[in-house]
């Protein structure tokens, strides 16, 4: 097949189209149909999302199954897929299912619900495998508007303004992006990521307005490229849309927003960032490396005094993204191979927390921790699955959690041992706040009266958490599928890098001689 | 000599002597009563004439010594107008009918601010500009003020008439400027008096006023003072029309005085459309939020698209003028869909224009509220949909005209724009539900138009319909 990745791409906005003309009605039958559809198209583009992994080749560090098309503008519509991005396809596929699944409860205008989620895989699976940068900013932007409305529409009390903070916070992150890509558009002459990828971009030092701007153009265009990822990923401090976000969005929006969409900040640094502007990302490593350390120890701080899990969590996500990127600013094997697998196992085990939030909040319809206790007592099932999850987020050996931030941890200790050691204290507040949120929820006495008669989770809600447990603890025991199929593609992204970097050292070298 | 000129200027004298025996021809008949009908033919002669420039101009024809130029730019610039005027003529027809505003002159009036517009898109000479111009100003004036019992529409007009006047005002100085000093008003002839890409001093002034004049008619910062008012008077089928064609003439004659007659001292201008510009994208951003009444509200956001194109016109290329042409193609659609929505939206038979209103639109007309969803996204400038790819256009000429200050001030403007359509947004899909809802619409012509347009700012997406090949023709006979 010629176009799989197209297939795999349009497949569930197909799914959408035909729901969104066929399907007539409010009643019952029609939200089960819809539902229905939802499911099986989410799970026909996994199933024919493994042909992609099947085909795929990661001995071959370069671009695989391109799809090439003219477009408009002299852009280009190009799809494939490398070492680095078949992973996030392949989680997205995964998850999707699963996010369908577990809104089996939904009542409320149940269409369009799936409508939008249906187009959000669509576009989140083309950032993962757009080779064009507009065409690529296309699919990050466009994200955006069915993800405003799952929060808006779907969402908690407080929906409105979550909606609108996440709307316009990260899109003004991204639009300085867009200025940034037209730049590059001016100097390279061309959009396509591949040749992109061998440009050189300017990085002699000039200044603008009296500053002196070390690495030139690099730099510049660094910031703005750096502004929309950091934002998306978040970063400290620009991770304040996220609590909102979380807490507010229905629990199958929470878990695409922690699973997926965050991971396209740091696929972000790994596609554009590193490879495309060493120097400037050399200039500016300092300080991406002390952001991620402040926001590890911050950020797991705060967590430890939240009083609604959801928000707990998304804390804890803001801490766990801080290893990714400290993790790709390291520069060097460990830390980025350590950031891809820390990304795709956040995916899991995120996902799967804001899962277990949902299980009892469709139950109680509260996420105050204060609401809860004892839980085990009457939920043994749910008891362990969540300890499984709690574990994982802890990083506990033998999940899939610990080897992301070990190998992180390592790549980091050889580049910088200040950063290594305040990173490493997040590990215990990690396992602060996540244990004592175990120990507030499920454990003790089941002294609540309200709490008397819950029930142990479905069997629908089982099924939904076997994918999940399987892989965490099977990537935990086992990591190298995962670190086989990046560490080619890593190894070339590490190296360029390197040579690069020496390039412009040399260059700065011959010009301060002259 | 003299049937060559006429057969140059043919389209713009078959539609004026239709609307000449057309309005002789109801004064002594019928009267209103020929209304609806003169409205259907009128719209047909206009979607006629579109097809005929589109298939039989070609290459660039001269007339009247160089009075009317009839290029690639003229063509491109007069199908949009006349097409967006059909659209809106049309969609007017059964709200005007509703509410007893349907004259005879309504139609006739559009028809001949029509032949204005097209004379203006054309001209070659700066009193074929103004000719063009006033025409085009007379009719809208009157049809600004058609609802006559209305304060408001009424006060619309009047404004609209004195602000229009100071506006031809500084035109005309501007003109009798650049007259005094080039000893000519043919605009080949003013481009050959500037040396080395520099104007003389009194030139750069008339130029300066020339500029502002122009600027009252697209409407940007600061000359904008009459637009929210009018707007929001005007009856909503001629705001409708103000918001659309007579902008992409304005824009049109722009770009034809700026490249024709000053294109060899680009820098001259450019800086000055510049801040134009940036002022139009921030006050349209800005001034927007506040807003309740959605003709106010669509009255800022034109402003502010009007700077998005004005920043393809600062680049002062030849990709430029084609990314504000793209750019005014793009946004006449969105705006005939979006004003095809808010014709429709009344209750017990008033119009209505509050944005409140539309409270949990989309539990009772979901259909119509995805597509204004849409076309409020596009206008907003989000990917995928087409009204990004207008964004893109421009921020690309600006940034490869060395304008790259530009372009990040105006893509800024673009997020706290974003804000104010996704309160629509928010009223239409996030509200609470109330019982004082809205008529459900039974027009086909507005729920068609509203439908279209989304239609068309999603699949627009694929290649926007060969546009871009078109608008790079047209802007390369205009710029060389």
């Amino acid at each position: 097949m010629d176009n799989l990745l197209s297939i795999v791409t349009f497949l569930p906005a197909l799914a959408a189209l035909i729901l969104l003309v066929f399907l007539r009605g409010e009643d019952e039958a029609a939200s089960r149909n819809a539902k229905w559809l939802s499911l099986i198209a989410t799970s026909a583009t996994f199933l024919i999302s493994l042909f992609i992994l099947a085909q795929f080749d990661s001995q071959n560090t370069g671009f695989q199954m391109v799809e090439q098309g003219e477009w408009l503008l002299g852009l280009q519509y190009k799809m494939g897929v490398d070492g680095i991005s078949v992973l996030f396809v392949m989680l997205t596929t995964f998850m999707m299912p699963l996010v369908i699944a577990a809104s089996w409860d939904v009542s409320h205008r149940v269409k369009e619900y799936m409508i939008a989620f249906l187009l959000l895989e669509t576009l989140m699976l083309g950032v993962f495998m757009a080779l064009d940068l507009v065409l690529f900013y296309l699919f990050f932007e466009a994200g955006l508007i069915p993800m405003f409305l799952i929060i808006g529409i779907w969402g908690g009390k407080n929906r409105i303004y979550a909606s609108f903070k996440f709307f316009l916070y990260t899109f003004l992150g991204s639009v300085l992006m867009l200025v940034a890509m037209v730049g590059m558009f001016a100097d390279a002459g061309t959009t396509d990521i591949e040749q992109l990828l061998t440009h050189q971009f300017g990085s002699e030092t000039f200044s603008v307005l009296g500053v002196h701007i070390v690495g030139g153009m690099q730099t510049l265009l660094f910031l703005a490229f750096f502004a929309s990822f950091a934002v998306k990923m978040p970063m400290w401090p620009v991770h304040t849309w996220l609590p909102d976000a979380h807490v507010q969005a229905p629990t199958a929006g929470s878990v695409v927003l922690a699973a997926i969409l965050l991971k396209m900040g740091g696929y972000g640094f790994l596609r554009f960032s590193l490879p495309m502007f060493p120097v400037g990302a050399d200039v500016l490593t300092p300080l991406v490396l002390w952001m991620s350390a402040i926001a590890i120890v911050y950020t797991s701080l705060v967590a430890l005094v939240q009083e609604d899990m959801k928000k707990l969590i998304a804390y804890s996500s803001v801490a766990h993204m801080g290893y990714v990127t400290m993790g790709i600013f390291a520069g060097n094997q460990q830390g980025i191979d350590g950031a891809i697998f820390q990304m795709i196992s956040h995916g899991f085990i995120s996902g799967a927390l804001f899962l277990c939030v949902g299980v009892i909040y469709d139950r109680m319809h509260t996420r105050d921790i204060d609401a809860y206790g004892g839980l085990v007592n009457r939920m043994p099932a749910y008891a362990l699955i969540f300890m499984l999850f709690t574990m994982a987020n802890v990083g506990l050996p033998g999940t899939s959690g610990f080897i992301g931030e070990f190998l992180t941890l390592m790549g980091i200790f050889q580049v910088n041992t200040w950063i290594a050691a305040v990173a490493t204290s997040g590990v215990i507040l990690s396992a602060a706040y996540a244990l004592w949120l175990y120990r507030r929820v499920v454990m003790g006495d089941l002294i609540k009266e309200s709490l008397k008669t819950i029930t142990d989770m479905t069997r629908r809600e089982r099924a939904i958490f076997a994918p999940l447990v399987i892989a965490t603890i099977l990537f935990g025991v086992y990591p190298a599928p995962i670190l086989d199929t990046i560490g080619p593609s890593v190894e070339a992204l590490v190296t360029n890098y390197q040579t690069a970097l020496a390039a412009a050292e040399t260059a700065t070298q011959v010009a301060v001689n002259h | 000599m003299l049937s060559a000129d006429l057969s140059i200027i043919l389209p713009e004298i078959i539609l004026a002597i239709y609307a000449m025996l057309a309005l002789l021809g109801a004064v002594y008949t019928v009267k209103d009563g020929a209304a609806s009908l003169l409205v259907w033919a009128t719209s047909g002669l206009f979607l006629a004439i579109a097809v005929w420039i589109g298939l039989n101009g070609a290459g660039t024809n001269v007339a009247f010594n160089g009075m009317f130029v009839d290029d690639g730019f003229a063509r491109f610039a007069k199908i949009v107008i006349l097409v967006s005027a059909a659209a809106v003529l049309l969609m007017s027809e059964a709200y005007m009918t509703r509410r007893g505003l349907l004259r005879f002159e309504y139609p006739l009036l559009i028809a001949l601010a029509v032949v204005g517009m097209m004379m203006m898109v054309s001209a070659g000479d700066l009193m074929a500009l103004y000719m063009g111009l006033e025409l085009q100003s007379l009719s809208l004036y009157v049809v600004a003020s058609l609802r006559r019992d209305s304060l408001k529409s009424t006060e619309a007009g009047l404004k609209y008439f004195v602000l229009g006047a100071l506006s031809s005002g500084l035109l005309l100085y501007g003109t009798s400027l650049v007259y005094g000093y080039a000893g000519t008003t043919l605009f080949s002839g003013i481009i050959q008096t500037a040396v080395h890409g520099d104007l003389s001093l009194g030139l750069l002034f008339g130029l300066v006023f020339l500029i502002s004049g122009l600027a009252f008619k697209v409407s940007a910062v600061p000359f904008h003072m009459w637009t929210p008012d009018v707007y929001e008077g005007s009856p909503t089928p001629v705001t409708a029309f103000f918001a659309t064609a007579p902008k992409v003439a304005a824009m049109g004659l722009f770009a034809r005085v700026m490249h024709d007659a000053f294109g060899a001292a680009v820098s001259d201008w450019s800086q000055v459309i510049a801040l134009l510009s940036v002022l139009s994208m921030f006050l349209g951003a800005i001034a927007a939020i506040g807003q309740t009444d959605i003709k106010r509200l669509m009255a800022f956001s034109s402003i502010a698209h009007m700077g998005y194109a004005l920043m393809g016109l600062a680049a002062g290329t030849a990709f430029g003028v084609q990314a504000m042409l793209i750019y005014m193609a793009i946004y006449v659609t969105m705006n005939v869909g979006t004003f095809a929505f808010i014709l429709s939206m009344s209750r017990d038979g008033q119009p209505v224009s509050n944005i409140a209103s539309l409270n949990m639109y989309s539990k009772r007309e979901p259909g119509k509220a995805l597509a204004m969803l849409v076309l409020l996204f596009s206008l907003a400038g989000v990917p995928p949909l087409v009204g990004f790819f207008g964004k893109l256009y421009v921020l690309r000429a600006a940034y490869e005209a060395g304008l790259a200050w530009l372009a990040i001030a105006g893509v800024i403007a673009s997020v706290i724009g974003a804000f104010y359509y996704l309160r629509i947004v928010f009223y239409m899909y996030f509200g609470q539900e109330r019982d004082d809802a809205l008529d459900k619409s039974r027009s086909p012509v507005l729920w068609g138009m509203l439908m279209a347009s989304a239609i068309i700012m999603v699949v627009g997406v694929v290649n926007l319909f060969g546009i871009e090949g078109a608008a790079a023709a047209a802007a390369a006979t205009l710029v060389n």
